[in-house]
């Protein structure tokens, strides 16, 4: 009964966050609305025995991106963004691919069948504690991604710097 | 589904980039859930994953946002209709 009435909860805080993200008139309520929903999200990671992840996503997400986008919401002048209308003119298409959308996952989602099950039970990664097995996992079998993310993580440092850097003419 | 109806509607760039955001969040949530209800591992290195990619997307994009309203002085993507044929 507990764990149902915990996810009914997150789902519908989820839900409702994301709405209000999308439908803000003001940029900044939005970030702070997503600053709640990353939480929200967090906490459904904990619930389903991420902690890492849990973490991972604070820090990612709410501490690094969501600043990003504040700093660039403050930075350039959105005064006029407040008097003008929010959405494109032909917002109720917009509203029908995404129904759309919903209405193919929820068709994939009822065919869903159980396949096999790996050997990361709960027991075994409360045993083991969440951090090791999925750091275990991922320093054996997916060592070489690993690697090229961190040059994709390079890649974005100097395209961030080349693109938003005044162009210098001598 | 609401990730995309807000990338699709949405005038202003920053709002459609943070709607990007809220997909590749449905998307890991997803499959954490179904890493849990599998009990395998590689769903969350994925997410793993997909949080570096788009910390580095956030970074790019918002840099690329700063380019176009310093150019344009608009963050409506309306207004940018310099490529129409």
């Amino acid at each position: 009964m507990l764990p149902e009435l915990f996810f009914g909860y997150f789902a519908t805080a989820i839900i409702v966050l994301s709405v209000l993200v999308v439908t803000m008139k003001n940029p900044v309520h939005s970030v702070m609305w997503m600053l709640l929903l990353f939480f929200q999200i967090a906490s459904l990671y904990l619930f389903l025995n991420a902690e890492f992840i849990a973490a991972i996503q604070v820090i990612v997400y709410a501490g690094a991106i969501l600043v990003l986008f504040l700093f660039v919401v403050l930075l350039l002048n959105l005064r006029e963004e407040l008097k003008t209308n929010r959405f494109i003119g032909s917002w109720p298409a917009g509203l029908f691919i995404s129904a759309a959308l919903l209405a193919i996952v929820i068709n994939a989602i009822k065919s869903f069948a159980v396949s096999p099950t790996g050997k990361y039970t709960v027991e075994f990664i409360q045993k083991e504690t969440h951090t090791k097995a999925l750091g275990q996992v991922l320093y054996t079998d997916f060592l070489f991604p690993f690697e090229i993310a961190s040059i994709v993580l390079l890649i974005a440092i100097i395209g961030a710097i080349v693109l938003a850097k005044r162009k210098m003419r001598s | 589904m609401i990730g995309v109806f807000g990338f699709l509607t949405r005038r202003n760039v920053i709002i459609m980039f943070m709607s990007v955001e809220l997909m590749l969040n449905a998307v890991n949530i997803s499959l954490v859930s179904f890493s849990h209800y599998l009990q395998d591992m590689r769903g969350q290195i994925l997410v793993f994953f997909i949080i570096t990619v788009a910390a580095a997307e956030a970074a790019i994009g918002l840099a690329i946002i700063i380019a176009l309203f310093r150019n344009k002085t608009t963050a409506h993507v309306d207004e940018m209709n310099e490529m129409k044929g």
